[in-house]
Order: C-alpha cells, then structure tokens, then sequence
C-alpha cells in the first residue's frame, strides 16, 4: 500500500519537474520567431535552450517508464485511449528536436524558415496538448467495461481547451523570463515586457481554471477533506503573483524561480486532487484507473523504489551542475563562437 | 489490414528506422571520445580535427536516433495496451530503468560536450563525450535486456492475469539479454567502423587531407577489426543460446523440418516451406549443426516439423536474414583483415580498390543489422514474449484500424521526410570533409583554458 503511495507521489514529481523544465523550451520556442529581431537574435534564443532541452525531455521519458513500470494497467489504457492526441505530440516533439539541432545545418533562408516553423509548431503543440490531456485526466475520461467511449474531438471539450490554454500561457510566461533571464539588451527588455503582458492574460486564465475546475471535476474533494493540503494550490497563487513582483522589480532571476514554482504547483494541484486515481472515469467511478488497481506488484515497486531514490538525486546533481556551467546570458559572442566550433 | 497487422507494420517500421542511427551512436561515440583522449593526451591537433569532424556526423545521426527513439516508449503503450498490461510488471522496470540510470546522463552530457568547448577544461571535456559512450552503451543494456525478456521470459509468475516480476536479479542476469546486448553492441561498433572507414576512403581517393584520413581509417580498421572478430563469436554463442531456448526460431533460422541427431550443417539450403520440405540440400559438413548448436555432435536439433503450423515462425524471412546476416559476417572479418593491415604502412592511400571496396562496404554492416533484428523479431513469432504471450493477444483493444492507418501514413511521411533530411545532412558534412581553418578551432579549444 505504502508503495503505491511513494509512486503516486514520484509520478506527479516527474510530471511536475518535466514541466517546468521543458516548460521553458516550449515557451522560448513559441516565442522565438515573434520575439527575435534579426538572425543573431534567433541564434540566441535558440542558444539559451540548445545545451539543455535534451536532458529536460528525459524527464519525460522517464516520466512514462515510470507510468509503465509503476502503473502497467494506466500506463496501457492512457496511451491506448489517448492515442490520436499523444501521436501528435509525439510527431510534434520529433520536429522539435530535429529543428532546434538541423537549423544551424545549413545557410540557406528557405532551409531556415522551415525550420524556424518547425520550431514554433513543435513548441506550441506539446504545450497545448498537454493542456488538454490533463485537462481531460482532471476531468475522467468517458470509459467504463466495454472500454473507452471517447475520441481525438471529444478530448477538446471546453475544460480541455481552457487547461491547454493554461498550460499555453503558463510556459509562455515561464519561457519569456527564462529569456529575461539568459539575454541581454533589447532582447532581454522585450522578453521581459512580453512576460508582463502575458502573465495578466495568464492570471485571467488561472482565475477562470480554478473556478471551473469546481464544476467541471472532483478535484477539490480531496482540498475539502483534508485543509492541509490547501498549502499546495495557495502556494500555486502565490508564486503565480510572486512572479509579476520580482518582475517588476527587474529580478527575473528570482521571478524565473517563482515561475517554476509555479509550474510545479499548478501541477501538484492537480495530481493531488486526482488521489487516489491516476485517470477518473467520467461515466462510473468503479472504473477509475486508481493506484491500487492499476499498479505493479510491490515486489516490482519496492526494486523501483531503489533505483529512483539511487539514481533521481544523481541525475538532480549533475543537472543542476549542467545548468551552472551554462548560467551565464548568452551574447552575440557565442554565437560567433559557436559558428566556428559547429 | 486489421488493427493487428497495421500495429506490426508500424512497430517494424519504427524499430527499423529507429536502428538506422541507435548503432552509429554505440559505435561512433566510442571512436570521438577515443579521438579526443588522444587529443587531450598528445596535443596533436589533428586529433582535436578528427575530434569535431566525426563529431559532426556523429551528431547529426545522434539528433534522429534521441527523437526516434521517443516513438518506442510510446507505442507499447499506444499500440501494444494487452501487452503493456499483462507485461508491464516486468517489463516496465528495465525501461524505466534504462531512462533514469542511462539516457539522462546521455542527453545531458551531449549538451555540455556541444556547448561546452569554451566552458569546461580539456579534460572535462573529453570526459563529456566518454560519459555520452558509456550512457548509450548502458542504454542498449537495459533495452536489450528488456527485448531478452520478451525472447526469453525469467525471473516471473503468472498471477493476477498477467506476468508479474518475482525475481529482479534473473531479470538482468538473464544470458539471453546479456549475449543479444554484446551482439547488438558489436554490431554498432562494426556499423561505426565501415561509416569511418568508408568516408576516409572517399576522401583519399580524392587525395583530400591525407594524414587525417589515413589516421582516421587506421583506428577505424583497428576497432573494426576486433569488433568484427568478437561479434562472430558472440553470434556463434548467441545462436546456441537461440537453439537452447527457442527452438522454432532457430529451426526456421536454419530451415530444419525434420528432427534429427546429429544434424548435418548444409551450406547451401534451398527451402520450399509448401511442401514443408527444402528443395535444395548441398555440401552438407556432417553433424556441425548439431555442434554448433549444442556443442554436441550427436545432439538432437529439433525440426519446424515438432511444431503445429500455428506455432511457426514465418520461414522465409527469418532463414533468408540469417544467412545474409552470416555472410556479412564473414564478408566484415575479411575486409576489416585487409583494412588492418593496409592501413599499417604508408601505402593505403595507393590502394584504390581497396578504398573503393571500403567506401561501398558502408551501408553494408548497417543491412546485417537489419537482418539481424528481422531474425530476432520475425523469428520469435507467433510469439510476442516467447511461449508466454501470443502477438495477436497483445494489440491494443481501443484502437480501431483507422488510427493506426492515420498513425501509420504519418509516421511514413516524416520519417521519410527525416531519412532524406539526415542523408542530405550526412552526404553534405562528409563530402565537405573536415575544417581547414586550424586557427578557428584551436582558438575555440584554447579559450577554455584561459
């Protein structure tokens, strides 16, 4: 029992951390043809993100071994069920990756308007879709004994739609500080105006998401049972406004770590809130997927639980240390040197 | 075609295209962190040279080998739902696993070796790239050990419906997993050598930077060589184990239908499986396929015959890739010999044929180990985990056919797409050869130490 737990809690984690990380990929990369005024200023946004966006995608990876390996039976019925939406972010991730690493490839305008596209529509896709499939996690989807009874359109129900909107403005908010952050000069002013602009959108969105959320799932169910857990969605509002502050004030290194904050809040909200399902079952709540009716043997979690509590902080350590090595703002010079060196 | 073969079609799809670029990386990986060890440790800039211009190929062929492999871990769930249910106890663990211990360090390393010229000192540098080997190598590991699992079920019990893990150590000491994981490793360090060696040999037939080819076509040789040697006594050992534990696919390996003992090894096998039965049977080497299989002349092999039609691996595919993938074997051993030692003297680049053999020898260890894998995959039919869990119980119950289609189209059209793009990328890089301009990428390499 206790296992199931330890797993519930990992997975949100690994949601939660995948988010905020590859969160500001996908901003900056919806961002990056609106926000760049010439080439160089391309070659810088696409720099901040370049060292590091692979390793932020594992998390990812790992994020669906764990589905697998902790929860075979969610793992089998989410993937199967939500086939259609998860093909396209698969397709959209691969243009993605093959985008940021193929568009330095060649000099040709045409070569690089392609895949400045690619960039955009593989940024802004994931984070949508995400959005949506959570959305619809919150929500339950419509399955029972004879299976699923739902479609690709039915998923784009309004609950959805306004959790990928959130979801959307979230990263975007979360991508323009990182930019604020990792530039310098006009780039970085118009990040961080940018950022201004849209987090009023997002606290709209965010106010709206909240309030629907009451009607539209059971997610509160939980926040009204047991008041302690409440500390989870104020902590989500106050890092969300903490973001604008810092900003304000011109901090947007601090404001960048209440965005992550943020992320993982907004996420951890949900996933609390889902306890103990992974995936409600709008039609009959004797079908919910639940950690305990969808999970491995605690033979299996307990030798997960190992690696995880081995491995997870080595992979944190050199991470963080990845990121110090690149903490530095990334200039024209880089960009000059990096031509030279690839 | 109904959901069922549509999903194969696609899994053979994807898989295939995906181990295009999963061997390079194995391989080349090894040969760029060699490189720049040599580098670090002699200061010939030469090496520094072959360092970045290997280390493009290499990244480029890294880039589709990261985004298709995504599709993997996907698909289990999307396609195969019954499998990943009834196995997932099991078999969710070495994936799992392979993500946090392995294609972490992997994906992360590979950002600081790209980007981390000027930022991190020469040794940490090469250390980079050796940590990016090693992850990958460890990668394949766990993969491998998971698809040993499915060839060769341990370390389980059936309960609660479906396959459930009883014994972790089993599951990873399992042989099967451990001699595919050596074959499949080899074959990436083969793939990496006949890539190295034929791009040289481009080059010095056009008698373009004749010391950095020479030098790069030596250590290519070299690993090839012994690459070449060891994946053709793993195999050897690789097939008995197949004999021991599958022994429908290893009769359809060899087209066996008669059981026998002492079987004789036939060179030349022409199979008719309508009749159930080979038309041809020709210089036949008495009783060394029972000793090649068991060690054991007199050993009985066991013939398709035993088995009822249904519990038959498709013949044609699995016999015609295992003899093309032997012959390529042999044809690899050969080549790399003479590769070895033509390389040793001065006269390489005057060996024309030679470098033109090398340069069309490159896709050839690329299609062995395609074969290879329609040999393991095709082989183990009807059987999706050998003996345990039938292929047709595996497929996803919420999927209608028309998915998969939509699915199927989409993932031909941008891989093809993707396959013309690395082509065009590879052909351009290699062509291009390797930077001139000395004084560019020293300074970049020195700026680090300052």
């Amino acid at each position: 029992m206790a296992f199931q737990i330890i797993w519930f809690v990992l997975w949100g984690v690994l949601w939660a951390v995948y988010f905020m990380l590859d969160g500001f990929d996908f901003g900056a990369g919806m961002l990056y043809n609106f926000i760049s005024a010439d080439e160089t200023e391309k070659r810088i946004v696409t720099h901040t993100i370049a060292p590091v966006w692979n390793g932020n995608e594992v998390w990812l990876i790992t994020a669906g071994g764990a589905t697998f390996a902790a929860f075979p039976t969610t793992y089998a019925l989410m993937f199967s069920y939500l086939y259609s939406a998860l093909l396209l972010v698969l397709f959209s991730l691969i243009v993605r990756g093959v985008s940021l690493e193929f568009r330095e490839k060649s000099d040709s305008p045409a070569w690089k308007k392609g895949w400045d596209i690619g960039i955009f529509l593989g940024s802004f896709l994931p984070a949508l879709l995400f959005g949506v499939a959570f959305g619809n996690i919150f929500h339950g989807l419509p399955m029972d004994a004879d299976g699923y009874h739902g479609s690709l359109l039915s998923l784009l129900n309004p609950y959805g739609l306004l959790t990928g909107a959130l979801f959307v403005l979230l990263f975007l908010v979360h991508g323009a500080i990182y930019l604020a952050v990792k530039t310098s000069g006009g780039l970085a002013e118009k990040a961080a105006g940018l950022a201004n602009k849209i987090w009023v959108v997002l606290l709209v969105v965010a106010v709206a998401f909240l309030a629907y959320t009451y009607f539209a799932t059971n997610l509160y169910a939980n926040y009204f049972s047991t008041y302690v857990l409440l500390i989870v969605p104020v902590l989500a509002v106050l890092s969300l406004l903490a973001i604008r502050l810092f900003a304000a004030k011109g901090q947007y290194l601090k404001s960048f770590f209440a965005s992550c904050l943020t992320i993982v809040m907004v996420t951890s909200t949900g996933v609390i809130g889902l306890y103990p399902n992974l995936i409600p079952s709008s039609l009959d709540p004797n079908h919910s997927l639940t950690i305990f009716n969808s999970s491995s043997s605690v033979y299996t979690l307990k030798i997960m639980t190992v690696v995880a509590l081995i491995f997870v902080p080595i992979v944190i350590a050199y991470q963080i240390w990845t990121y110090r090595v690149f903490r530095q703002k990334t200039t024209p010079l880089d960009i000059a040197a990096e031509k030279e060196s690839y | 075609m109904d959901a069922l073969a549509l999903s194969r079609l696609q899994f053979a799809v994807t898989s295939m295209f995906h181990f295009i670029f999963v061997p390079l990386t194995l391989g080349l990986s090894i040969l760029v962190a060699y490189m720049e060890s040599r580098y670090v440790r002699t200061a010939d800039e030469t090496y520094l040279r072959m360092t970045k211009f290997w280390g493009k190929l290499f990244l480029i062929n890294f880039a589709l080998g990261i985004v298709t492999g995504i599709t993997m871990e996907f698909q289990f769930g999307m396609n195969w739902a019954e499998y990943s249910k009834y196995v997932g106890d099991i078999f969710g663990a070495p994936l799992a696993i392979e993500a946090t211990v392995a294609f972490f360090l992997e994906s992360t390393f590979i950002g600081l070796w790209v980007f981390g010229w000027n930022k991190l000192s020469k040794r940490a540098h090469a250390v980079s790239i050796w940590l990016v080997a090693v992850a990958t190598n460890l990668s394949a590991l766990w993969i491998l050990l998971a698809n040993g699992w499915m060839q060769h079920p341990v370390g389980y019990t059936l309960r609660n419906n479906r396959a459930e893990m009883t014994d972790f150590v089993a599951l990873v000491t399992n042989s099967y997993g451990w001699l595919k994981f050596f074959h499949t490793l080899l074959s990436g360090y083969v793939i990496a050598a006949f890539f190295v060696m034929g791009i040289s040999a481009y080059h010095l037939l056009k008698r373009n930077d004749l010391n950095f080819f020479r030098r790069s076509f030596r250590t290519a040789a070299t690993f090839g060589l012994l690459s070449s040697i060891l994946i053709f006594l793993v195999g050897d050992f690789h097939a008995a184990e197949v004999a021991k534990t599958q022994p429908t696919k290893f009769a359809a390996m060899e087209s066996v239908w008669e059981t026998k003992q002492g079987a004789d090894y036939n060179l030349i096998v022409v199979p008719d499986p309508a009749n159930e039965r080979n038309s041809v049977e020709a210089i036949g080497i008495p009783k060394l396929m029972s000793f090649l299989a068991f060690g054991n002349a007199q050993a009985e092999v066991k013939g398709l015959k035993e088995f009822t039609p249904a519990e038959r691996p498709p013949l044609l595919p699995t016999f015609i890739s295992f003899r093309l993938m032997i012959i390529s074997g042999v044809l690899f051993v050969l080549l790399t010999i003479i590769a070895f030692f033509a390389s040793r003297g001065d006269t390489l680049d005057s060996r024309t044929t030679l470098l033109t053999i090398m340069l069309y020898a490159l896709p050839l260890p690329y299609l062995a180990a395609q074969f290879g894998w329609i040999v393991a995959e095709v082989g183990r039919q009807p059987w999706i985990v050998y003996g345990v869990l039938k292929t047709s119980d595996a497929v996803s119950k919420a999927v209608s056919p028309a998915q998969v289609w939509a699915s199927l189209i989409g993932f031909t059209f941008l891989y093809g797409f993707l396959a013309v793009v690395d082509i065009y990328l590879l052909t351009k890089t290699a062509k291009k050869g390797p930077d001139s301009d000395l004084s560019a990428i020293i300074k970049t390499a020195r700026t680090q130490e300052v």
